[in-house]
């Protein structure tokens, strides 16, 4: 997906980047809300980023002018305060969703999904392998004229391992993609939900491999 | 905010009575004036009369051949005769003798040819005015004094005084009563004026700083302008204490979430399980910090706005259902399921930000407790009053702490591993109190905690 990140610490939004960057996401950084409003008009965003506190105004001035040059690009809003009425007056203005520095990137991907869940209409997200057709947005696989619903964790380890069909993923990076780190999990963990896509792939041309001491792998015949 | 405030007397009081004593002064002041003057009005008369009687007595003696003749008319005394039946007493003296009338009549102390000498007496155990006159009769080779004493009891005087007594008396109360209605009047106008200046600004919102601008009285003009002053400085403090939290918490959390997302970053690249570790330990110390950040920040915000409690119709329904569009990506980030089941129309009167944040603190529990793929009920009923219950299916609370766990940075003992500040309940419990409610934990028999935040 493309983001566009307005957040004007050039440490943070380095850090965001990489790590966006990481799950194959392309991400734009305006440090100013000038910036910010320039690459509004010029790119195609799937989402925005918007930091609240920037040096030459507020988040939330963009905010409204985003929204009144109609422009449906959704917004999410990444806010360092906690008080319960600067998200609500967030929300207020137009943002879809806010989420509290410093966050979890597995949240955040969450929190986008679901913007777009709610927008709806954006189909382009839609990624095919073999005969298999994968919304991560919608959360969704099918299969010929078969639809399956995927659980969230389902859908987070087909995502990485859609991503980089043919490359094997350790079992670790499958544990951080699922797992929140506040909990200890043991590597095997994973392996339930190997089971269940492997299930949910039955009939299919795409099926996951096991490399043993190595990890997982995306196939198809 | 109920501060107890020293009360020393009443100047509506002080006030009051001030003006009602004085007037009971005056009333019987005038009631004392008044009847003096009536008495010696009433005794100059009486005593005028009597005195009459006396001259009209003494122009009657004559010497005749050497001897006093005392041939005094009958209208001397009859001019003494009252409605109130007075009795009249008379002595006529030749130098040291009584020659006629009562011997035992008191002797007045008389010089010579003295012209009508008033006394009050007591004869035969009743007052008596007595008036005396003497003249010297001179004839041939003869010489003597004759002292004329008449006396007369004092019925009519004191029937008349007692009269205009009564009339006094009630004068004088009817006077005490007027001045009282005015008085009270006057009181209640003067501080009618103060008590609509403290409703005024007892009315205002917790947030409302603004100065009186209402007309008010001169003598409460300093008054009002150095609460104005307080009130600006307070406004003052208020904004510069807030945007001293909004700065410290984004100055603090900008550079953790920094941190967090190399973190994160990092712990893709590494492969060694020891740096695995030590960078999930640095991930989950991050969060611990910036929860407990973020809880001990709203927790002195709820005291804030507890103490000065906003008053709205909340809609729980409406309130829940906002705050689970909110949770559920965290909640599918563990598959858990998010239900919700509404019974009525649970509404309360109180501040919606306290308790959203109470309910948010109550589902972000519910979501760090429960299992992947499990399910939270949430149901909000106004049986048998309006309340909310968060139930998951968890490990539950323990037992032997279930009463306990509402404390201050007070954590269950079989949570350890997941990341808490101890505030939560907290929080909770202090916007139930905020709200006259209250918190109750328990443990579901088939498993699982279920916490209540009923109104």
């Amino acid at each position: 997906m493309r983001f566009l990140l307005v957040e004007d610490n050039i440490e943070l939004a380095k850090a965001i980047c990489s790590r966006m960057q990481l799950d194959g996401h392309v991400v734009d950084h305006a440090e100013r809300l000038e910036h910010a409003v320039a690459f509004s008009e010029t790119g195609e965003y799937d989402l925005i980023l918007l930091d609240i506190m920037l040096p030459d105004g507020d988040g939330r001035s963009f905010l409204k002018a985003h929204r009144a040059g109609e422009i449906d690009t959704p917004v999410i809003v990444l806010t360092a305060r906690s008080e319960v009425s600067d998200r609500i007056s967030v929300l207020d203005l137009g943002a879809d969703d806010y989420i509290t520095k410093p966050f979890d990137h597995a949240e955040l991907q969450a929190r986008c999904r679901a913007v777009l869940r709610r927008k709806a209409g954006t189909a382009k997200t839609i990624t095919r392998y073999g005969d298999v057709a994968f919304d991560p947005v919608a959360g969704n696989l099918t299969i010929g004229d078969r639809v399956i619903n995927l659980r969230n964790r389902e859908l987070r380890l087909l995502e990485l391992l859609i991503s980089a069909p043919g490359q094997i993923f350790p079992k670790t990076k499958l544990i951080d993609r699922l797992f929140s780190y506040e909990e200890d999990v043991s590597e095997n963990a994973v392996e339930v939900y190997i089971a269940r896509l492997r299930k949910h792939l039955e009939n299919s041309s795409v099926s996951i491999t096991t490399h043993r001491g190595l990890g997982y792998r995306l196939d198809h015949d | 905010m109920t501060e107890v405030v020293r009360v020393a007397g009443s100047l509506r009081n002080r006030l009051a009575v001030t003006l009602v004593g004085g007037a009971a002064v005056l009333a019987i002041l005038l009631f004392v004036v008044v009847r003096n003057y009536a008495a010696q009005i009433a005794q100059a008369g009486q005593d005028q009369i009597i005195g009459a009687s006396v001259s009209s007595i003494l122009d009657a003696a004559v010497v005749r051949d050497g001897v006093v003749d005392v041939d005094f008319p009958y209208a001397s005394l009859s001019m003494l005769s009252t409605e109130f039946d007075d009795r009249v007493f008379y002595a006529i003296y030749q130098d040291d003798a009584v020659i006629s009338g009562y011997d035992t009549l008191p002797r007045s102390d008389i010089a010579a040819n003295t012209d009508r000498q008033y006394e009050t007496v007591v004869f035969d155990g009743v007052p008596v005015r007595l008036a005396s006159a003497s003249r010297t009769l001179i004839g041939a080779g003869f010489r003597t004094n004759i002292v004329v004493s008449v006396g007369q009891t004092q019925d009519a005087l004191s029937g008349t005084l007692n009269g205009i007594s009564r009339n006094v008396a009630l004068f004088g109360a009817g006077f005490f009563a007027l001045a009282t209605l005015i008085a009270f009047w006057a009181t209640s106008t003067t501080f009618g004026q103060l008590q609509a200046l403290t409703t005024a600004i007892t009315r205002r919102g917790p947030k409302d700083l603004r100065p009186v601008v209402k007309p008010i009285p001169a003598e409460l003009a300093p008054l009002v302008s150095s609460l104005n002053s307080l009130m600006a400085r307070l406004n003052q403090s208020l904004l510069q204490s807030e945007n001293f939290i909004t700065e410290a918490a984004h100055r603090v959390r900008t550079p953790l979430a920094t941190v967090r997302s190399h973190a994160e970053t990092t712990l893709h690249r590494v492969e060694r399980p020891e740096n695995r570790q030590a960078l999930r330990a640095m991930v989950r110390a991050i969060d611990e910090s910036s929860r407990a950040a973020g809880q001990l920040l709203d927790h002195a915000m709820i005291a804030f706005r507890a103490d000065n409690l906003d008053q709205q119709d909340i809609d729980l329904g409406a309130l829940v259902q906002e705050l689970l569009v909110q949770l559920t990506p965290i909640a599918e980030m563990k598959d858990i399921d998010l239900e919700m089941t509404q019974d009525g129309n649970a509404a309360v009167r109180g501040d919606p930000i306290l308790v959203q944040n109470a309910l948010r603190n109550l589902i972000d529990n519910a979501l760090k407790y429960s299992p992947a793929e499990s399910t939270i009920t949430i149901s909000v009923s106004d049986v048998p009053t309006a309340h909310v219950r968060v139930c998951d299916q968890g490990t539950g609370f323990d037992p032997d702490e279930i009463d306990d766990l509402a404390k201050r940075f007070k954590r269950g003992t079989n949570v350890a591993g997941i990341v808490g500040s101890g505030l939560g309940l907290t929080i909770v419990e202090d916007v139930a109190h905020a709200h006259g409610g209250k918190l109750t934990l328990e443990n579901q028999k088939t498993g699982g905690a279920c916490v209540t935040l009923s109104f």
